[in-house]
């Protein structure tokens, strides 16, 4: 970005304000937030391959059944990659293209609800406890740093083990869902959101000395009005920033725990479930791992470059257009 | 002053306020009486820190608590005190019956809404009027205040805004409900000397319009002579003169006053001359004055003043009172 300024000569900025162009109407916070994001090239290379990764998991279905996914034929189990199985098969013969197919939807799926349970939470604590302060602060506050003090990958380890097999599976969209999808969705987010609630707290505790505060509660605004439809929308830059950075965790934590063999349940794919799959077979079937990791990897380094460029271009210090 | 407190629209009697800071604690106002009569406009003048806003915030109840405390006195709005509301009360009153706009413009709209919204947002929660209506009616408002386009503007941002249109936006945003009183916390401070006129001729011919009470802070006595009714003025969160506006120039009674008023350039006076300043600072509102509060920055002090804080007694029009030990006219105690 440093280049690109100093490549413009100062001359042009100021030939930008002609007459013809003062008539055309200054850009919102939005276009000038979009154009600070486009200067962010990993950010837009990120922003392309989660848009093909997306594609990928959603399109691919057209081409694949859920049933092959989970279709097994022990006459061909760990065949390396060919023609007809071109990311090979597993240990029970089923095709890891499918595979990683079905795993990629439900892994995204996770990350995603995960992160609204997550922001859900941490909005609602971090904002009753900046707004308040005081006694509710302390309380909050005091339940936020002990679930920190606990280490993120035991308290998902033992909710995972408590949790595990009690609901039953699901049936949404026609797709029938493995219960402990919906266990390892709440887990993660209850194990998650204390980052996300000291950011909005914090936020809140600025924001809320702001006259503007002031002067809705001297208009008689309700306080629950004033949180959510004052405040918060002033504090959405960080929010967004971290629930993005927040998918890519959510991801990695269900590969965690997946890989322990406490998350989702076979045959339900994820890409975290087809690495534990592939433990016993790191060097004889090497496509077991291969895949599944490196479609983890691209997904949680885009959506890390992506919530990198929405922090510098939700930053309201910025300025560079 | 006798008459029955019904025919107020607000009185104020004996009102207190403090802060309990970590260096102790603030006596902000101490014991403040008035009245504001319906369709009347009173000013309160008085400098930095001598308890103007906070007199009006704790009426409103807007003061934070902890670390503020209303320690005393009542707010009769209508005959009901304000003071012992329950917050969803005052959440009916403020914006209804009781409007306040403030300093800031450019800081007192929030900046990621559209003004559209925050002037229907009263109007959707006070008046329970549907989308439609209130946007009508904020398209009035706006022309009311005199912003042209208004139907365009609605969608637009604060930050589309110039100062003095913003603070037109505020009064907008304040006149939805109809207020009977509204409350203006020196709003024309921040803005330039022009717009401040556009802005006082504003709220003059809209309080003329819609019979309106109005309680003008500021620290402006060029504002409070074109507009105002009544002055108190205040100094170390007390009151210590109040009178008609035009008594107040013609013969200030208390040496604050007068030396206030001695402090403001005139077009009539020969330029050369110095102005004249008060000597000295505003007492530490971290104890309540043993004394007159304004002793030690005074001209006619006397033994008397030290000792004891002097109540706001009536000079000689029934109107006009100062809380002063000394006839300033003659030197001697009064």
């Amino acid at each position: 970005m440093i280049d690109e300024q100093k490549s413009k000569p100062e001359k042009s900025r100021i030939a930008i304000l002609t007459p013809d162009d003062l008539e055309t109407p200054p850009l919102s916070l939005t276009q000038l937030a979009w154009r600070r994001f486009q200067r962010h090239k990993p950010a837009m290379i990120g922003l392309v391959v989660l848009a093909l990764l997306v594609m990928y998991a959603l399109g691919g279905s057209i081409f694949y059944s859920e049933k092959f996914a989970n279709f097994n034929d022990t006459s061909r189990r760990l065949l390396a990659p060919t023609s007809e199985h071109p990311f090979g098969t597993d240990s029970i013969g089923r095709d890891v293209l499918a595979r990683t197919i079905y795993g990629g939807q439900i892994s995204l799926l996770i990350g995603l609800t995960a992160v609204i349970v997550e922001t859900v939470l941490g909005i609602l604590v971090g904002a009753l406890a900046g707004y308040y302060g005081g006694f509710v602060d302390s309380i909050l506050m005091r339940i936020t740093e002990a679930m920190l003090n606990i280490p993120e990958i035991f308290l998902l380890i033992v909710m995972a083990k408590y949790f595990g097999g009690k609901i039953p599976e699901l049936d949404i969209f026609g797709r029938t869902f493995s219960g402990s999808v919906v266990v390892i969705v709440l887990i993660i987010g209850l194990t998650s959101w204390m980052y996300l609630a000291r950011i909005v707290r914090a936020q809140f505790l600025s924001l809320k000395e702001n006259e503007f505060v002031l002067a809705a509660r001297a208009t008689g605004t309700p306080n629950i009005e004033i949180i959510f439809r004052h405040i918060l929308p002033n504090s959405v830059a960080p929010i967004v920033v971290s629930a993005t950075l927040g998918v890519a965790n959510a991801i990695l934590s269900e590969a965690y725990i997946s890989f322990l063999g406490l998350g989702v349940q076979p045959p339900t794919a994820t890409w975290g479930n087809m690495l534990d799959g592939a433990n016993n077979y790191l060097e004889s079937a090497p496509w077991l791992w291969f895949f599944p990791g490196l479609l983890i990897l691209l997904t949680v380094l885009s959506i890390n470059f992506l919530g990198d460029g929405l922090r510098d271009a939700l930053d309201p210090r910025s300025r560079t257009v | 002053m006798e008459t029955a407190s019904m025919e107020y629209l607000l009185e104020v009697k004996n009102l207190r306020t403090l802060f309990h800071t970590p260096e102790g604690t603030v006596f902000a106002v101490n014991g403040i009486s008035f009245h504001v009569d319906e369709g009347e406009t009173l000013a309160i003048v008085g400098e930095s820190g001598c308890g103007k806003s906070v007199s009006m915030l704790s009426i409103l109840q807007l003061i934070p608590v902890p670390p503020g405390e209303i320690a005393g006195g009542s707010a009769l709005y209508r005959g009901r005190d304000l003071l012992k509301n329950s917050e969803r009360e005052m959440e009916e009153i403020r914006g209804q019956e009781i409007a306040m706009i403030f300093q800031d413009p450019m800081t007192s709209l929030n900046p990621v809404l559209t003004i559209g919204r925050q002037i229907t947002e009263t109007l959707l929660t006070h008046k329970k009027m549907d989308q439609r209506a209130a946007q009508k009616r904020a398209v009035e408002l706006l022309d009311m205040v005199g912003i042209s386009d208004p139907a365009q503007r609605l969608s637009d941002y604060p930050h589309q805004f110039s100062g003095g249109m913003r603070q037109r936006v505020m009064i907008a945003m304040a006149l939805a409900c109809g207020p009977s009183l509204l409350i203006a916390d020196e709003p024309t401070t921040a803005l330039d000397v022009t717009i401040q006129a556009q802005i006082v001729e504003l709220v003059t011919r809209i309080r003329n319009q819609v019979h309106m009470a109005v309680i003008w802070i500021t620290h402006d006595l060029g504002v409070v002579a074109g507009i105002a009714d009544r002055v108190l003025v205040m100094y170390a969160g007390y009151i210590v003169e109040t009178a008609k506006v035009t008594d107040l120039y013609e013969n200030p009674c208390h040496p604050y006053t007068i030396a206030l008023l001695q402090a403001l350039p005139r077009v009539d006076r020969r330029r050369d001359r110095r102005l004249k300043s008060i000597p000295g600072a505003p007492p530490s509102l971290l104890m309540e004055p043993l004394g007159c509060p304004f002793a030690n920055r005074c001209e006619h002090v006397i033994e008397h003043c030290r000792e004891s804080n002097p109540p706001l007694l009536p000079v000689d029009k029934k109107n006009h009172s100062i809380a002063c030990w000394v006839n300033v006219r003659t030197g001697k105690p009064r």
